[in-house]
């Protein structure tokens, strides 16, 4: 019998906004411990919260931009349950009637494209931290940060529409660019501003009905990501194979012996009680504020790319590599902007600048070359001031410098020559000095011409315009 | 007569003429609570040196002018569940036996803003759970009128205290008639405003959709001074209504001619106490004497009110309550061997039986399989309650009802039986599940010689036609005026 996997991707995403969402603390990564709080985020007796409108927009943005219908009335709940870094004992997030649902995303896998159904996106407090392992002044005791409680999360649910590992991780990837092109969340894994359950099942092909789900907590890389769905599949497959039954669980991925265990099983599921939160009016959104959003909204990545292809006639390829970033595109652009050349910038792009800023785990927008010296760069390649060879060189140059193209040129005597009368003079030598290969080539041996090419560019040190020294060439080696 | 004995308006006025000073009202108040509160036990935590500073601090703002707040360098007492910055604020509990805010409830705020002189914080039921005063861990309060007698409940501290003359004016906190059932048992006026209508921020919830501050006081001259200085939006407070508050001493009219009263047979029911019955009906009477026209209205689900009240305040109340768990304040268990452990022993330790009860009442109406029998349920029952009331107010002004079904039971006579014990709020929690206002005010006494509350209920942000009609009440009564006389003193 052959199995197919059914998953869907809870997704949560810390958003970007200056204050938390019920109250004025900073959001700010990495201060003292309980720096970021107040009477409100430290669930003192009395105290209440009042909604960021920041984070309402920012919801907004992410559910328009996967094309999610904005409800136009939403409520706040509580989630009950009881943990140290929980300091109301109840965490407000939605629950029936979500801030917006029914939206998708498209995701390329190369060989197909699919796209993924969006259930719901609601908004949501972050809970704080514990910290263990004797930081503070007793070794024995653990301590609760809260600096992070009360920071806006959305949780964005997908349909359970995918079907391997890969077609995940493209929907997780897909997910984060939109929020990373809205400037909704940073998107950054390691610290936790993306976070992602997994709910896994397999079922025999052909099958309609769901089976029973595994729900895979807190993966925060997309290799784990990938790994940890792949192996929890071949699990489930073993689990039937030998007869046995999936059970309703949570688990979680150990990265170093790249396994699943279990966390909880259904029985022990907590019920957490949810019901509408007293202290937080109903949420309403008109249309004048949903078309607010409408037109705050950047170009997303899928329209960039179309318009890239339409715009500048470079393969699709390119435009999706070019469009990974709102900030890659924005260069790209800027520099095709100096120099109507759009599918040289494109390869200089996608080869030299994104290899150096890799080795260097450099952002784009901390280039050393910027898109004028870039544009600048090609230039001096189209006009026939330097070879593409010798454009390497300046490249290079380029980027531990910052120098101006032009400057290193100059400085470093990396004008082509032109010169006809001095290119033939360095090809007289160089047959001169090979009179055995001259012999041969003369003789048939035609697969010479490139040696001599080479003599000749070295003895100019490859600033020999190439295209004058192979007609040159030609003529003397006929004799 | 003795400055204690007097108005918040008439020391007002007397302040103003610089006939006596903060100062000296303020230690006769405290003079006052020392006396008393043995007998008493109005208070958890009297603040004598801070509230002499206060006054002091009044004084130098009436010294230098003729033009002030009504409030300033007047003592009061607050209901301890309202937060005040330094000052242990317990909610008659174990668990916060030891927590101090750090920071003023709003109202708090708005009253030092105008100077008054907070004199204490006030006894109450656990976490404002409970009608007669008996569940505080800080000991029952006594009727002042019979020490035998509840004070009422939750607010029994804040009624107890204004009707002995202990402070002037006081706040209370009401969820399903916490100021206006022991108002009523103690002879005061007490006053639930509208939902929204005072902030709610720093006021430890018992039921977050429910809970009210309002004052107790003398008179109801004194209540609408204390709704002026208290009501108004609160950007604090996402509940609280953004709505303009009116001048409320402008309802202080003496005059309900064409007013319409209306009364609810659904309120003069079976196990009424004839006396509380016959008091009431006088007052319905006098009004007719006063010029107010009488009609019959009908608050037709009153008789679910009482189930639906306790479904929907226990279950906010179970989750209000779980930040107490002993991990960041108040009472935390001295020997735990883990944490679910300490969570256990926490909270088995340091809430009283009655909150244990509400907790696991509202745990269980939450819990998956049963929200929608009953809290969804009792979210709808509740609809239909408030288009009772305003169905009700489309041919009335203000309903007037008994405050409570007898005046103020024996000391234990209803501790084994909670059920008996939730009744004595029938009247009063309607008008918490509809978000309307009302007040209760004295309106006679039994042959106990125990007060006889009168609740009139208005429409929502229409606390000036109560008033209105209690003042008018009021200015052809004495009841108003009588002092109980604590013995052996």
């Amino acid at each position: 019998m052959e199995f197919e996997a059914v998953i869907g991707l809870e997704v949560h995403a810390q958003l970007l906004t200056n204050t938390k969402i019920f109250c004025n603390c900073s959001t700010k990564f990495g201060n003292a411990p309980n720096e970021n709080t107040c009477t409100v985020c430290l669930g003192l007796p009395g105290a209440l919260p009042v909604l960021n409108k920041k984070v309402v927009d920012y919801a907004m943005m992410m559910a328009l931009a996967t094309e999610c219908k904005i409800a136009p009335y939403s409520i706040f709940a509580r989630k009950n349950y009881f943990y140290p870094d929980l300091p109301k004992g109840y965490q407000i997030s939605q629950f029936e009637l979500p801030i917006a649902e029914h939206g998708k995303v498209h995701i390329d896998l190369g060989d197909y494209k699919k796209t993924i159904g969006v259930t719901r996106i609601h908004m949501e407090e972050d809970a704080g931290k514990l910290v263990h392992d004797g930081v503070g002044s007793d070794p024995n005791s653990s301590y609760v940060d809260l600096n992070r409680a009360c920071v806006p999360l959305i949780e964005i649910v997908s349909e359970p529409d995918m079907r391997t590992a890969q077609e995940a991780v493209a929907y997780l990837k897909k997910i984060r660019q939109v929020l990373v092109y809205l400037g909704v969340c940073d998107g950054n894994m390691d610290q936790g501003s993306l976070r992602c359950d997994a709910n896994i099942s397999i079922r025999p092909v052909g099958q309609v009905e769901l089976g029973t789900r595994s729900e895979m907590k807190n993966m925060n890389s997309f290799k784990f990501i990938e790994k940890a769905i792949e192996y929890e599949i071949k699990r489930q497959i073993h689990v039937v194979k030998s007869g046995e039954e999936v059970v309703q669980e949570t688990r979680q991925y150990d990265s170093h012996k790249d396994i699943t265990l279990s966390l909880r099983s259904k029985e022990h599921a907590h019920d957490y009680r949810y019901f509408p939160d007293p202290d937080l009016v109903p949420l309403r959104i008109d249309d004048a504020w949903i078309e607010e959003m409408r037109s705050a909204l950047c170009e997303l990545p899928d329209a960039k790319v179309a318009r890239f292809v339409e715009q500048y006639k470079i393969p699709e390829y390119d435009a999706e590599v070019l469009s990974s970033s709102r900030s890659l595109a924005d260069y790209y652009e800027e520099t095709v902007k100096h120099i109507d050349a759009p599918k040289a910038v494109s390869n200089w792009i996608m080869g030299d600048i994104l290899r150096e800023l890799k080795n260097d785990k450099l952002d784009i927008n901390e280039c050393p070359i910027t898109p004028k010296m870039l544009a600048d760069m090609i230039k001096l390649i189209t006009d026939g001031t330097i070879s593409s060879k010798i454009a390497k060189t300046v490249f290079e140059e380029m980027y531990t410098t910052k120098k101006a193209p032009k400057v290193i040129v100059e400085e470093k005597g990396l004008v082509q020559v032109t010169d006809t009368g001095a290119i033939e003079k360095m090809i007289n030598e160089v047959i001169a000095a090979n009179p055995g290969q001259l012999e041969q080539y003369r003789s048939g041996k035609d697969r010479l011409f490139g040696f001599f090419v080479g003599q000749v560019m070295k003895a100019s040190r490859g600033k020999a315009n190439p295209k004058i020294v192979n007609d040159i060439l030609r003529d003397k080696l006929k004799g | 007569m003795s400055l204690y004995e007097k108005n918040l308006h008439e020391l007002h006025d007397m302040l103003k003429k610089k006939e006596v000073s903060s100062e000296e009202i303020t230690r006769e108040y405290l003079n006052r609570i020392k006396q008393t509160d043995d007998k008493l036990n109005s208070f958890i935590t009297v603040l004598d040196e801070p509230a002499i500073d206060q006054a002091k601090k009044a004084d130098k703002i009436i010294s230098s002018s003729d033009d002030f707040d009504p409030l300033t360098g007047i003592p009061l007492g607050i209901k301890d569940l309202i937060s005040t910055a330094g000052v242990r604020t317990t909610c008659g509990s174990k668990i916060l036996e030891s927590y101090i805010p750090p920071y003023d409830a709003s109202v708090i705020k708005k009253l030092k803003a105008k100077n008054a002189v907070i004199v204490g914080k006030l006894n109450m039921d656990e976490f404002a759970m409970g009608s007669s005063n008996e569940t505080s861990y800080y000991g029952t309060v006594k009727n002042p009128w019979n020490l035998e007698h509840i004070p009422g409940g939750s607010s029994g501290g804040s009624a107890a205290s204004v009707s002995a003359r202990q402070c002037c004016v006081s706040l209370g906190s009401d969820t399903g008639g916490s100021i206006r059932q022991p108002a009523g048992c103690c002879g005061v006026v007490g006053m639930k405003p509208t939902y929204g209508r005072v902030s709610r921020f720093g006021l430890i919830a018992f039921a977050s959709s429910l809970d009210q501050i309002g004052p107790f006081t003398k008179d109801v001259t004194d209540c609408a001074i204390m709704l002026n200085a208290i009501c108004g939006h609160d950007p604090s407070d996402s509940t609280s209504a953004k709505r303009d508050v009116p001048d409320f001493t402008k309802a202080l009219l003496n005059d309900v001619k064409g007013m319409k009263i209306g009364i609810p047979s659904e309120y003069f029911i079976d196990g009424i106490d004839s006396e509380v019955e016959t008091a009431v009906n006088a007052a319905i009477e006098q009004y007719k004497k006063l010029g107010a026209e009488i009609v019959e209205v009908s608050l037709p689900h009153t008789k679910y009110a009482v189930s639906v009240y306790y479904i929907i305040a226990t279950a906010e109340a179970s989750s209000n309550l779980a930040r107490y768990d002993g991990v960041k304040y108040g009472y935390r268990t001295e020997d735990a061997k883990d944490l679910s452990d300490m969570y256990f022993k926490t909270r088995t330790e340091g809430f009283g039986s009655e909150v244990k009860r509400r907790i696991m009442l509202g745990t269980y109406v939450l819990s998956s399989g049963y929200y929608d029998a009953y809290y969804l349920r009792a979210q709808k029952v509740r609809t239909l309650i408030m288009n009772d009331f305003r169905n009700a107010f489309e041919k009335c002004d203000v309903i007037l009802t008994p405050t409570a079904p007898t005046a103020a039971f024996k000391l234990g006579e209803k501790t084994s039986d909670p059920l008996q014990m939730y009744l004595s709020d029938i009247f009063t929690i309607s008008a918490n599940l509809a978000g309307t206002c009302g007040v209760s005010i004295p309106c006679g006494f039994t042959s106990n010689g125990l007060p006889i509350g009168l609740q009139l209920m208005g429409k929502h942000f229409d606390e000036s036609s109560i008033i209105k009609a209690a003042y008018a009440f009021e200015q052809s009564s004495d009841y108003h005026k009588t002092i109980p006389t604590i013995p052996n003193l």
